[in-house]
């Protein structure tokens, strides 16, 4: 059997998608399903004076009308946060607010009804009567004294402050430097736009007190835990939480969601199945949005380029609630990185997560370390332009030496593996660098704005060991598990905690497996996002499937492998230290001995049989694995963008991508190039396109997919991938995260190259053509 | 107030009273239980919900049951000839050209269209061509090379 991990398996996945039989949330039809629908909040910020649902609950085929004080009455506890920093003050988030609104789009009532349409229609009948308030939307103004409250009770809007780094190793750092960079940068707010907006169905089933919850979630075992313990408060042996086919997450699944709690609610409530689907449009005002940085930044450089000190102030919108992971975000993962790929001896940096009347803020994908890339990839860049040196120069000259690995940074992470000399050298020679230039050049003196960008980034992937990750804020462990069930058969169900909503799990998983085992891919199904099939699990996010997720699999197939190792052992007649398990056919024999194999079958068939196990073998073959990181894995980045702005219009015209990343030992090379291709086109959409803008009433303007631009089919011409591999040293697989590098290393490579072809220090994103024509005049 | 329709889907003839407000692709998921057509926006921008009437590519979401009366319409479910894959559904899963698979049916439904009007599109065509139809996981790079391929397929 040949190795399969590292080759491009074809999707096991794939059929079921390309024929529309993809199980999504939305699909679930049920006997007697009712439809629920949300009334929001049309204001920022106002005082709920009174609700009158009469006029809704007259409409033939309503079944309900709820609000707040219902489900407080009703027992349902508030949204709790999955991290907290200390000192941290977390507001208290209802599933339908009491008494106060405070973002547009905070849920004030739920109708319940026969239909979709019925349910749509009574949400224009019922009566809210609201006083309006002051409100504020701009992270760093809400801390300012006198800024309206969005929580009275937290001063200043402020809900944590956090610091990293040394101060004084900053602050002598930029004293020795020649020049110092003073930038303020803002890094937009998003809107994660995975294409399946979030839904949910839950039925409760009266007889045996059991609830069966179907939602769009990256990680089904810790909603559980959340709905038992704090919000919907049913146990958890008696709850099932199912995260089917997911349509996308890029994080913003992850979270625990206020429709979770009301729909299971209200479907015990009415003992009928309920379910809610989430419109587009409800989407912008619903969702986590992502980023939304105010940053102040100082980066000190000697005169050959040398960075001496970087000294970070960050003002972080977290929205008008702490989401599930909010301070995760703007703190560790954000702070943690802004070292980047470089040796810079003195950082610090300096955030406030403040709480505004807007949608509540968590990961997008990167989530932290793009706003990380964006800020230390744009000050190099302004450095460079003060210095009058190439950018590229300057990032050779202070990137970690690959003999300096493994590397702790002087903020947070110890970097596993990586070598930053090679990875650029590698995309300098495939973008072939210096032919570029010299086109550029040519270009120029024709008088055409091209401009080339570079960017290096490091991301921050499947982070543990659980133990450090709670000693700085985690509520959960950062652990997966895997549990592999062989049939007497011979056949294999995979069951893991991890979760694929696109990443391709029920392949690469298998992929894994099967090269543990020595087995066929075929003959393993791989299962996810069940808490009624899967024994425990945490989930997909921060790009941790492939490096915990997937060492779990490794482990838990070592044990079958003992297993049956020692059945082949007695069975041969053989001790056991001269039976050696064959991962190439998945037999097992006596050393020098592989004519007188047991099958792999063979073996398995014995656990059902149960007749010649060794004395004391417990007969079935099941095995359950948890893996723990013990650290983290840094991939990293090397791109380069080739842009052409249109002096005429300001558009930019992105004639070059070229992309080398070094993800590690890679599981499907097909698989983890989708997600890199993937990735960068989602930032350089952030660069270009997405903005979620806030107006002075706290109006989302980009409120649609008619006003919120997203990256098309016709935005980039064909990306040039290339690849560096330096193995992960602290998982088997030698794996690295995958699915939110691109995305990390692509906005400050797109910026960069604009702001090369402008030929000025900075323009905020997105780089609209008006906003760069502009510039231009 | 209600309306009789009377149409084909996938090669099947349907009868059906319905409001005249009903949304052809809520006739399709909710009554016809063909949910492989999917809903990923409410302003017709995301073009997941791309179905064929009469042979043209049309999003869904955008026209109503009743328009749709006398009408022919294909979805996805009716792209895979007696079980095998369309050569667009191949070429898709061999150019990797789907993740989440949430944007594929409408993709197709937009491809198969394009390629019936353009036998052999240039790289720009196709990136014209589904200029409709969002992507979130792919970029799209698979996705164009997934129409090429077809397009060879199909020639």
């Amino acid at each position: 059997m040949a190795k399969t991990v590292g080759t491009s398996v074809k999707r096991v996945e794939d059929p079921r998608f390309l024929r529309g039989q993809g199980t999504y949330t939305a699909n679930l039809q049920l006997p007697g399903m009712t439809h629920l629908a949300v009334k929001r909040s049309p204001h920022a910020h106002a005082i709920i004076k009174r609700i009158d649902a009469t006029r809704a609950l007259a409409l033939p085929g309503v079944l309900g009308v709820f609000t707040g004080k219902d489900l407080i009455e009703g027992g349902c506890g508030t949204l709790p946060v999955g991290w907290s920093v200390p000192n941290q003050k977390t507001p208290d988030r209802h599933a339908l607010t009491p008494d106060r609104v405070r973002h547009v789009g905070d849920g004030v009532a739920a109708v319940v009804a026969e239909s979709s349409y019925i349910a749509r229609d009574a949400l224009d009948l019922i009566e809210v009567e609201y006083e309006t308030l002051p409100l504020v939307t701009d992270a760093r103004k809400a801390a300012e004294p006198g800024a309206p409250l969005v929580h009275p009770a937290i001063a200043n809007n402020i809900s944590y402050e956090w610091e990293l780094g040394d101060k004084q190793a900053c602050a002598d750092g930029l004293a020795e430097a020649h020049i110092v960079v003073e930038q303020e940068l803002i890094n937009t707010r998003l809107v994660p736009n995975a294409i399946e907006p979030r839904a949910c169905v839950a039925q409760w089933n009266a007889p045996d007190d059991q609830m069966t919850i179907w939602t769009t979630s990256q990680n089904p075992h810790p909603i559980r835990v959340l709905l038992s313990a704090f919000t919907l408060k049913i146990p958890e042996h008696k709850l099932r939480v199912i995260a089917p086919d997911v349509g996308g997450g890029f994080g913003s699944k992850i979270f625990h969601y206020p429709e979770e709690v009301i729909v299971p609610w209200v479907s015990r409530k009415i003992n009928r199945p309920v379910k809610w689907v989430c419109t587009r449009s409800e989407a912008f005002i619903t969702d986590s949005h992502g980023r939304d940085h105010v940053t102040v930044a100082k980066m000190g450089f000697k005169r050959d380029g040398t960075i001496t000190g970087l000294q970070v102030t960050t003002w972080a919108n977290q929205g008008a609630y702490l989401s599930t992971f909010a301070s995760l975000i703007p703190t560790i993962l954000y702070l943690g990185c802004i070292s980047g790929m470089y040796k810079v001896k003195g950082i610090f940096g300096h955030v406030f997560g403040t709480l505004t009347n807007t949608v509540p803020v968590d990961a997008v994908r990167g989530a932290g370390r793009p706003e990380a890339a964006y800020l230390v990839e744009r000050m190099i860049d302004i450095g460079a332009r003060r210095l009058k040196k190439d950018p590229w120069e300057v990032r050779h000259k202070n990137f970690i030496p690959a003999s300096e690995f493994p590397y702790q940074t002087p903020v947070a992470f110890n970097y596993d593996s990586g070598d930053y000399h090679a990875i650029c050298d590698k995309v300098a020679t495939l973008a072939d660098l210096k032919g570029m230039r010299e086109r550029q050049s040519e270009a120029r003196k024709a008088g055409r704005l091209v401009g080339i960008g570079f960017s290096t980034a490091i991301e921050i992937s499947g982070y543990g060991p659980s133990k450090v990750v709670t000693s700085i804020g985690s509520a959960l462990g950062m652990w997966e598990s895997a549990a592999l069930r062989v049939y007497p058969t011979g056949k294999v169900t995979l069951f893991t905690g991890s979760h694929s909503h696109g990443q391709g799990h029920e392949t690469t998983f298998a992929q894994i497996a099967a090269d543990e085992l020595g087995i066929a891919v075929s003959d393993i199904e791989v299962v996810h996002g069940d808490t009624g099939r899967v024994q425990q699990g945490v989930g997909t996010f921060g790009s941790r499937s492939g490096t915990v997720g997937g060492t779990a699999v490794v482990k838990a197939a070592a044990k079958v492998r003992e297993k049956m190792r020692r059945i082949a052992a007695h069975q041969l007649e053989a001790a056991e230290e001269d039976v050696v398990f064959d991962q190439s056919n998945g037999t097992a024999y006596v050393k020098g001995s592989p004519d007188k194999a047991k099958t792999f079958f063979e073996m398995a068939f014995s656990t059902f049989t149960a007749n010649q196990l060794p004395a004391g073998m417990e007969p079935g073959l099941e095995e359950t694995a948890f893996f723990d990181p013990t650290g983290l894995t840094a991939p990293n980045s090397a791109h380069i963008a080739q842009v052409e702005v249109d002096p005429a219009t300001g558009e930019v015209e992105i004639q070059r991508y070229v992309a080398v990343d070094d993800v590690g030992n890679i599981i499907n090379p097909m698989i983890v190039e989708g997600q890199l291709l993937g990735g960068i086109v989602h930032g350089v959409g952030q660069a270009l396109l997405e903005c979620a803008r806030y107006d002075s009433n706290g109006q989302l303007l980009s409120g649609s997919m008619m006003d919120y631009a997203m990256p098309r089919s016709n935005l980039m011409p064909m990306i040039e991938m290339g690849r560096t591999v330096t193995p992960a040293p602290s998982n088997p697989l030698g794996v690295k995260g995958a699915g939110e590098m691109g995305t990390i290393a692509s906005t400050p490579a797109i910026c960069n190259a604009v702001m090369d072809a402008l030929q000025i220090d900075h323009l905020d994103m997105p780089l609209t053509p008006e906003r760069i024509w502009q510039a231009l005049q | 107030m209600t309306h009789t329709i009377s149409l084909t889907v996938n090669g099947k003839a349907h009868c059906s009273v319905v409001e005249p407000r009903l949304l052809l692709v809520h006739y399709l998921r909710d009554i016809l239980g063909l949910t492989g057509t999917n809903i990923g926006c409410d302003t017709s921008q995301c073009g997941s919900c791309t179905v064929h009437m009469d042979g043209e590519a049309v999003k869904a979401c955008t026209v109503l049951a009743v328009q749709a009366d006398g009408a022919s319409i294909k979805t996805i479910e009716g792209m895979a000839a007696n079980g095998s894959l369309h050569p667009l559904q191949e070429a898709f899963r061999e150019e990797h050209g789907l993740q989440c698979g949430y944007c594929t049916p409408g993709m197709i439904m937009a491809a198969d269209a394009l390629l019936r009007r353009n036998h052999k599109p240039s790289e720009a065509q196709i990136r014209q061509g589904l200029e409709g139809n969002m992507c979130r996981c792919t970029g799209y790079q698979n996705i164009v090379k997934a129409v090429q391929n077809a397009a060879l397929k199909m020639a």
